[in-house]
């Protein structure tokens, strides 16, 4: 028993959604590019951004803690997104968020900080192509025009009916990080899904 | 919708937002110092002023910060924000109504002297016989001229008539150049009626779409004609399809810099100002051709489509056809729908929506939106051919059509005069221009130099005709015997002009009279919009043009972008205008009716029996009589409504004001608004990771909150009771098991983490160890209880805290609120975990043996593992928080593991308690063990007024803690009555008897006469497995003390009687808890 268990792979929120979302992809010819992005690393960080404990996590981590509300920083793989002004997301890669979550306890040492292992919490949709701003304004009322929410953009806000984390990714062309509470998930991605019905 | 400004994110929808009511009444340093009256005080007086008041908002579907904000509670304008602890800002004054046109210098008419007169139509020849030139199928239709394509012929079918129109056509066009008028008969009287005028404020011609697919209420003019369009008369009401609409609807929101309602020459000049700048402009219109009333007039229409054209490359303009701009709300958020794909018929693609709702948030909004003609309320004004002046010369420009051959026309304005021209220069016979002003001036000249006879000072007294207008007389204004009587198939009424204010009325602008125009204009609003053009009661084409481009311009430009200079169309010189005259009730033929509204049959004795009956207001008259309540919203009837009844009572109509404009502009359907908010998609579901497998195994679902959760699982054709009753016995005799994973979890964190939890929770949580749990609950500062559930202590500075399903998110607020706005010293932070573990819930006394054959390096016995600890290890190798905690009474273990793991140790439990007939169940068997055990459900059992030692839980409240949320209020009066109700159990005295939840228990085995004393409610029942009987819980009125007493529930007209039980019901002694 216990070894059909360790064998059996993990399961992402979206798993059983992977082929309709590549179908949708497939099927709009670029215009909009739609996949899970499952299991990435996320840990939640709530400090004092006036202590010296952002600077801290900052150094060890190589990766800045944005200031401003509602960017994003990322070096290398991982990326820091503003929540609030003592509160943040660190993103990474699978399998990294216990390595996170020990280098950044460290780097505070008694500063008093809140790390949180939350890389189940949300999956993450990646939304991109041409008709990405399109396809997330249908439900989405902030303004996504490149002069609003540029590169380097995060906001937490509502899509469709349920609270997601938008990220505007850095480089071009890249599109967008939509993450979204995993029991939300299913519904985002239907929601996701019928939306794209007039770019597919 | 209002945009509120985050201190940290910025300007938001209000949707993202949370009202914490007023702002800097602190928490009593030391509740229990004061008297009951100070802490009623504090718990439930607020102010509320009118005017400036500071209150807290949450920004709670963003950045979770509590804030403060200073809102105008009359304007609802937000003068200041503020972040929590920060004190009051000097409040800014409310922003000061602007005029609805900043600069009023080219408002004036700045139209010549000494006019040529107009070429007339364009290629418009004149009818010859009587007969058009296209064919004997379309005899109103001319040869040449107007906006229609005769390439493209379409076929339509009306009233079960086959008819041709011609692409461009309204369906209302193509029936008047076939020659049909009558489109309807009227909803109360069944009076034949036309068409009315060529736009959305049509009265009349209101039809019912049979196919592609039914819809009821469109008014003719405005269905844009297409091949195979079915489409019937109505006898003033339509008729909903009763089969599922097949389209697709959506909505998307669009931001910018300025919005441009209506592509008329107002709009149209505002966005050539606008066009070449980088600012980001949307022009909206709800024709499928820009232009406006210029596709009415036929002038200027070449620059209107250069225009148009440039528009559509400019990279940040969007040109939105076919888009009714319906409803304008706070902080210049805008609703249009555009219809997209209904002038395709049957071509319309499948994957476009059929209707888009556009959700606009403009910084600027420019409404050029035009005016309607009025009508008189003459007698006998309601024939199939009397129509509105302007809107036959519509027809004529618009679609080269004649609406009559031998007209009479009717004015008080010029307006009437160039429609007649252009009219009688297209062939039709203008019998004569009544005008009831006695000197009618150059246009009048004018048509008297076409050979037209003028009648000044004159009115219309009375018309024939039935199914059609055969003839019109006249008599000098104010007489009611005819004196002359013309042969008409056609009368145009113009009985001046309305601005259409409809959206800068909805926009909080107010509205003035204009004497000299004779009606109501905009003047002052306080959002960012200008209104120009005949809107603002200019009416001069050249200075039309020249005040769209001047407010165009200043939007942008106040955005920060450059306007352009826009080189504007020269506009030919017209006669030199006469005011017009005030009129709005005609005398005329005896016993006539004189209809002011002709969709609801309103006629001027209808309004007078209103004033009879003492109405002095314009909005009762409405209600009385129903004037400008049909679909058409009064477009062409309202403010003549108003003047009838100025004219009743006596007053000038300024006095009497207009009655409210309220959105939508026209009609919206359903449909449109819902969007994809529907089916499915209607309310967002939430599915744990095992919801597949819960589906593969036949549950039925429960919805908790947004949540779906099994309920129970039917085998083999089991009703609900008989599997409730299975899924009870095998989880009391062995094993079952439960996806709790919907549980709401909160990692709570820091040094003061324990000082926190007891500030939150009636009992002391500061002194659980590492390692063990404990249940808690939590009330308001009423002393209510509000959630419970357990607290488990992972490390000195860290708990993790589980909600009630439905109340995860409402606690984490809870938590913020305090953290934020009261005790912001204190060190700790909450996180939500709930979706980071998947809850398994292992029940029953096989448990331990099936938690056991999966975790071999977990010391399971009662006493290494006792109730309420927790441990980690490994289940069927995966990593776990084990918990004991019981909600059943029995043995059972809460295993968290990660979700992406959940169904391999799901299956790896059923697998492993397969040789005990481990059960999965759902929430219904939940429910029954845990009230067998008396374990209340917060917001089934309690309703906000139910305090801990209501529910017999005076164990879990401190008396040792200084102080904690609710405690001051467990000692008012109110919180110790002896008659307060208290949860206990309920034994029908017929153990077959059940009792639906919600039921009333009186005292007596007859009900007295009324008012029935009543002692409390059945909250939660159910059939007991394990008691052999039924049984419930219920809210009791002195409860405790009536243990053993006999009362009756009132189920329907009976009375069954009852027995009051303790709460706990089975295994009181706790025998079962260590397995």
């Amino acid at each position: 028993m216990a070894d059909t268990a360790l064998t059996a792979p993990p399961r992402s929120p979206l798993s059983h959604y992977a082929d309709r979302l590549a179908a949708a992809t497939r099927t709009s010819q670029g215009a909009v590019r739609l996949a899970e992005l499952p299991f990435l690393a996320q840990v939640n960080v709530r400090l004092d951004a006036k202590g010296g404990a952002a600077d801290a996590v900052g150094l060890a981590l190589g990766l800045q803690l944005p200031l401003e509300p509602n960017t994003a920083i990322r070096a290398g793989e991982s990326t820091a997104l503003w929540l609030g002004p003592d509160e943040w997301l660190v993103v990474g890669p699978p399998g990294s968020e216990r390595d996170l979550e020990t280098r950044i306890r460290a780097a505070v040492g008694e500063e008093p900080v809140s790390v949180t292992d939350v890389s189940a919490q949300r999956t993450t949709l990646l939304v991109s192509g041409p008709g990405a701003r399109d396809l997330l304004a249908h439900g989405c009322a902030l303004d996504l025009h490149p002069r609003a929410f540029g590169t380097g953009r995060c906001a937490q806000t509502t899509l469709g009916r349920t609270q997601v984390v938008l990220v505007a990714r850095d480089e071009p062309g890249a599109g967008f990080w939509v993450l979204v509470r995993s029991s939300f998930a299913g519904y985002l991605t239907d929601w996701l899904l019928d939306a794209a019905t007039e770019y597919v | 919708m209002l945009l509120i400004s985050c201190p940290w994110c910025g300007p938001r929808d209000e949707a993202e937002f949370h009202y914490g009511g007023q702002a800097h009444v602190a928490y009593p340093q030391d509740p229990s110092a004061l008297t009951d009256e100070e802490w009623a005080k504090y718990l439930f007086f607020r102010d509320n002023p009118k005017g400036p008041f500071a209150e807290r908002w949450s920004h709670s579907a963003g950045c979770r910060r509590w804030f403060n904000a200073v809102r105008d509670t009359s304007t609802n304008e937000i003068l200041a924000v503020y972040r929590a602890g920060e004190e009051r800002p000097a409040t800014a004054e409310p922003k000061p109504a602007r005029p609805a046109f900043e600069d009023k210098a080219p408002s004036e008419p700045i139209g010549g002297l000494g006019a040529e007169p107009s070429a007339g139509v364009q290629g418009a020849g004149p009818l010859v016989s009587g007969r058009g030139g296209v064919g004997e199928n379309q005899p109103f239709r001319l040869p040449t001229g107007g906006r229609v394509d005769r390439e493209t012929p379409l076929t339509f079918t009306f009233d079960g008539t086959e008819y041709q129109g011609f692409r461009g056509d309204t369906l209302a066009s193509a029936l008047l150049a076939n020659g049909v008028i009558q489109a309807s008969t009227s909803i109360k009287l069944g009076r034949p009626r036309g068409i009315f005028s060529a736009g959305v404020e049509e009265p009349n011609a209101v039809i019912q779409i049979e196919e592609p697919f039914p819809e009821p209420m469109l008014p003719a003019t405005t269905v844009e004609l297409h091949d195979g369009l079915v489409a019937t008369s109505l006898p003033g009401q339509g008729r909903l399809a009763t089969q599922p609409d097949p389209a697709r609807y959506d909505a998307v929101h669009t931001h910018c810099d300025l919005l441009i309602v209506g592509a008329g020459p107002a709009g149209l000049a505002a966005a050539a100002a606008a066009a070449s700048s980088a600012a980001r402009v949307i022009l909206a219109d709800d024709r499928p051709e820009l232009g406006g009333s210029l596709l009415g007039t036929g002038e200027l229409l070449d620059w209107a489509d250069e225009l148009g054209t440039r528009l559509e490359s400019a990279p940040e303009v969007r040109v939105l056809r076919r888009t009714t701009v319906f409803g304008y709300y706070d902080d210049n958020h805008l609703l249009a729908v555009e219809r997209r794909t209904n002038h395709l018929g049957a071509q319309a693609p499948e994957n476009v929506s059929r209707e888009r709702v556009h959700r606009i948030r403009a910084r600027r909004v420019v409404l050029a939106t035009g005016a309607h003609e009025r009508s008189l309320a003459f007698a006998d004004n309601d024939r199939p051919g009397i129509m509105l002046a302007a809107s036959a010369r519509t027809h004529l420009h618009r679609h080269g059509v004649l609406p009559g051959r031998h007209a009479v026309v009717f004015t008080t304005n010029d307006s009437a005069y160039a429609a007649a021209l252009d009219l009688a220069a297209a062939g039709v016979q203008i019998a004569a221009i009544v005008d009831t002003r006695p000197a009618p001036g150059e246009w009048a000249d004018r048509a008297r130099a076409a050979g037209i006879e003028v009648l000044p000072g004159y009115a219309v007294t009375g018309t024939e005709g039935e199914a059609r207008l055969t003839a019109v007389s006249v008599a000098p204004y104010g007489e009611t015997v005819a004196q002359r009587e013309f042969a008409a198939d056609l009368l145009l009424v113009s009985g001046g002009w309305n601005p259409v204010a409809h959206l800068f009325s909805q926009a909080g602008g107010k509205l003035r009279h204009d004497e000299a125009l004779g009606t109501f204009v905009p003047d002052v609003v306080r959002q960012a919009v200008e209104v120009a053009g005949s809107a603002n009661g200019t009416f001069d084409l050249a200075a039309v043009l020249a005040q769209g481009a001047a407010a165009g311009a200043r939007a942008i430009e106040a955005e920060g972008y450059s306007p352009d200079a826009p080189a504007l169309p020269a506009v030919p010189v017209q006669p030199r205008t006469t005011p017009p005259m005030q009129v709005f009730t005609v005398p005329g033929r005896d016993g006539a009716p004189r209809f002011v509204d002709l969709q609801r049959d309103v006629t001027i004795d209808d309004l007078a029996r209103a004033t009879g009956a003492g109405m002095r207001s314009v909005e009762h008259t409405k209600r009385y009589t129903t004037a400008g309540t049909a679909n058409d919203q009064g477009k062409t009837s309202g403010v003549l409504a108003g003047g009838v009844v100025a004219d009743l009572l006596g007053v000038d109509i300024s006095a009497l004001g207009t009655t409210t404009f309220r959105p939508p502009y026209t009609p919206v359907s359903f449909a449109a608004l819902a969007g994809r908010d529907r089916g499915v998609l209607s309310d967002p579901i939430r599915t744990t990771a095992l919801h597949g497998w819960h589906v593969e195994h036949g549950a039925l679902f429960e919805n908790v909150g947004q949540w779906k959760r099994p309920w129970y699982y039917p085998q083999d054709g089991e009703d609900m009771d008989t599997a409730v009753l299975r899924e009870c016995a095998a989880t009391r005799e062995s094993v079952g098991f439960m996806d709790a994973s919907t549980l709401g979890k909160i990692d709570v964190q820091g040094p003061d983490a324990g000082v926190f939890l007891d500030l939150l929770y009636t009992n002391m949580m500061s002194t659980l160890k590492v390692g063990m749990i404990r249940y808690g609950v939590m009330c308001r500062p009423d002393g209510m209880v509000f959630d419970d559930g357990t607290v488990i202590r992972l490390a000195p500075d860290r708990f993790l805290v589980t909600t009630t399903t439905g109340n995860a998110a409402t606690v984490l607020d809870w938590m913020e609120e305090w953290l934020q706005t009261e005790w912001p010293e204190l060190k700790v932070h909450c996180t939500s975990v709930t979706e980071q573990w998947a809850t398994v819930a292992l029940v029953g006394p096989k448990s331990r043996d099936v938690l056991g054959s999966l975790a071999p390096q977990l010391a399971i016995s009662n006493d290494d593992f006792p109730f309420m600890a927790w441990r980690e290890t490994t289940v069927a190798g995966i990593d776990a928080r084990v918990c004991r905690i019981s909600f059943s009474g029995e043995l059972a273990y809460e295993i968290n593991v990660s979700p992406w793991e959940a169904l391999a140790l799901w299956e790896a439990l059923y697998e492993a308690g397969a040789p005990y007939g481990i059960t999965p169940y759902g929430t219904e068997t939940m429910h029954v063990l845990r009230a067998e055990k008396g374990y209340p459900i917060i917001g089934q059992d309690t309703d906000g007024t139910i305090t801990p030692h209501d529910l017999g839980m005076s164990w879990a409240v401190s008396k040792k803690k200084p102080d904690f949320i609710g405690k001051r209020s467990f000692a008012r009066a109110d919180a110790v009555r002896p008659d307060r109700k208290h949860l206990v159990g309920l034994l029908p005295e017929d153990p077959g008897t059940f009792l639906p939840e919600g039921t009333q228990l009186v005292a007596e085995s007859e009900l007295p006469a009324p008012p029935v004393p009543m002692l409390g409610h059945v909250t939660s029942s159910y059939r007991s497995a394990a008691l052999g009987r039924t049984f419930a819980l219920a809210l009791i009125k002195g409860g405790r003390e009536r243990i053993g007493e006999r009362l009756y529930a009132v189920v329907r007209d009976r009375l069954v009687p009852v027995t009051v039980a303790g709460p706990v019901l089975y295994d009181p002694e706790g025998a079962r808890r260590d397995g």
